[in-house]
């Protein structure tokens, strides 16, 4: 499989008079890890349930891994595995019996990989106490590995890591670099804009049942206004002068900062250099500042990721 | 298709050992009603037979009514745990994921109604049934097992969180008392007393007590199976259709 391992285009889903997916448009290469970042209500499990094949769209059109979702089902299920956005674990059972219960309704699963799937996720201690017992953070590497059971080529994977602790996070993050490094293809949500930037290879940003952005995270964070460059200078007078000579530069006294807006080139930057050396300005500290994706956020959707309604 | 069947159902099985509490209460709760109504009340009550012999039919349907409680509950819970997502995902069939809970749900409630009919007896009860009247009763009392837990797992899935889950049954739980199981219904007060002479477990419960007593009546039983069948009918379309609806 080369390409596309995931394709949408025109997605719409109205529940009653609600119009959750307004137009989705998606190209995932194989191999790649695409993230969906959006706030709750944004989307994201919708679009997710949508390309499972666990929700039928209104319109639009969706292939995964080569097949289309309506026409199709049964062979897009047998590729695809997929984590919700809650850890599916049965908690009466044990970590074992949990990925024994896997094997046994999938005819394609060998019972061999439990143990692997166990040592690989760290849970092989833990292998025969109730799911109960266990934290968010084994919960999820269950829940994951529970999914990786049928070795499918495409995963889905809604809030992998959401309410779990820091630590946690980046175990959840090192098994999902490496499952792509393995050649598998991961389509991920995600509320954390940190998490988009540091896994994704495209992100897509939804917002409202629309994409409002989409690209690398360093193409998304050069599309909007905000790159610029910070001077710290070592008296007023030299700030005076800087503001004077930088177009378009605004300073912050109490601390002798001055920001010029500058797309970040070595060219743009050079002739801002060349300008201070010009009038024997010497800064004390140089940065270029390039925005999060936070700030993208604000500045693609006009409101911040914090969104209180559920 | 069949052995997803059989591994969903020993899925719902391990749960049943491993929790058994779900169990206990299920068996438990119609013994105390059972116990407060015959051995503290019965007296009190003159409905012009032994009162054990009288109450008995309708506490085998209240055995069954309360083990559905913890039914809606699990299957509310794979709902709300994304588990149900995760069986359609890998291509397991409704039936499969929900018939394993109805059978586990069954085999709770003949386990109370069993106990209900040994206390029962050791009570008094003194039926005038013969083997084959039995064998109605029995099939009678299965027939609502199986029914009332379909409703229960469409009730399950339909719930949104698992705290209105734990309340969807307790209308069947309080059904039973509102039919002629404790008292007859032409004893009961206007309104009340309509009410429980035309709902479904009133023919239900009339019916278990007529082949109970060795003198089975048409006019009871034909009402009663109907009943039967249409909650079975509705229970199980409204789960199936349900389940496939949801994501």
């Amino acid at each position: 499989m080369t390409g596309s391992a995931i394709t949408a285009s025109g997605l719409r889903k109205a529940y009653q008079d609600k119009v959750v997916l307004d137009g989705i448009d998606l190209d995932v290469p194989a191999g790649t890890i695409f993230a969906l970042l959006g706030p709750n209500g944004a989307g994201k499990t919708t679009t997710v349930n949508v390309l499972t094949t666990l929700t039928k769209a209104d319109g639009g059109a969706v292939r995964v891994a080569g097949y289309d979702v309506t026409a199709d089902a049964k062979a897009v299920r047998k590729s695809i595995g997929v984590t919700g956005q809650f850890a599916a674990v049965d908690e009466l059972l044990t970590g074992r019996e949990n990925l024994q219960l896997m094997v046994d309704l999938n005819p394609a699963a060998d019972p061999a990989v439990i143990a692997g799937l166990l040592e690989r996720f760290e849970l092989t201690e833990a292998a025969d106490r109730q799911a109960s017992t266990y934290s968010g953070g084994m919960r999820r590497k269950l829940d994951l590995a529970m999914t990786l059971v049928g070795s499918p080529k495409i995963i889905f994977l809604d809030e992998p890591t959401t309410g779990l602790d820091p630590r946690s996070r980046r175990t959840m993050w090192t098994i999902i670099r490496d499952l792509v490094a393995e050649g598998v293809t991961i389509l991920l949500t995600t509320q954390y804009l940190e998490e988009a930037d540091q896994l994704a290879h495209r992100v897509a940003v939804l917002d409202g049942g629309r994409i409002v952005a989409e690209g690398t995270p360093d193409e998304l964070k050069r599309r909007i206004p905000g790159t610029h460059v910070r001077f710290r200078f070592g008296s007023a007078d030299e700030l005076d002068t800087a503001v004077r000579i930088l177009a378009g530069a605004t300073a912050d006294e109490s601390e002798l900062v001055v920001r010029v807006p500058c797309d970040g080139r070595t060219n743009s930057v050079r002739a801002l250099l060349d300008k201070l050396d010009e009038w024997e300005l010497d800064a004390e500290e140089f940065s270029v500042h390039t925005p999060d994706l936070d700030d993208v956020f604000l500045a693609l959707t006009g409101h911040t990721t914090e969104v209180t309604a559920k | 298709m069949k052995s997803h069947s059989i591994v969903m159902l020993r899925r719902n099985l391990k749960h049943i050992a491993r929790n058994p509490m779900s169990v206990f209460n299920a068996v438990l709760m119609p013994i105390v009603v059972m116990l407060m109504f015959v051995y503290m009340l019965g007296d009190a009550f003159s409905v012009g037979v032994d009162y054990v012999d009288y109450a008995t039919p309708g506490l085998l349907l209240l055995a069954v009514c309360y083990g559905l409680g913890s039914v809606s509950l699990a299957v509310n819970a794979d709902k709300t745990k994304g588990i149900i997502n995760r069986f359609k995902v890998m291509d397991v069939p409704p039936n499969a994921v929900l018939t394993g809970h109805v059978i586990a749900s069954v085999l709770t409630n003949l386990i109370a109604v069993g106990a209900i009919i040994g206390v029962a007896f050791l009570l008094g009860f003194d039926p005038a049934a013969s083997f084959a009247q039995w064998l109605a009763v029995l099939g009678i009392v299965l027939l609502l097992s199986v029914a009332t837990s379909w409703i229960t797992v469409a009730l399950g899935l339909v719930a949104k969180t698992p705290e209105t889950a734990g309340l969807v049954a307790v209308p069947l739980i309080m059904l039973p008392f509102f039919s002629s199981a404790i008292v007859p219904a032409d004893k009961m007060g206007p309104g009340v007393k309509q009410f429980a002479e035309y709902q479904p477990f009133t023919s239900i419960i009339e019916a278990l007590r007529g082949l109970l007593n060795g003198v089975p009546a048409a006019g009871d039983l034909i009402p009663a199976l109907a009943w039967l069948v249409g909650i079975l009918l509705v229970g199980y379309f409204w789960a199936s259709a349900t389940f496939k609806k949801q994501a």
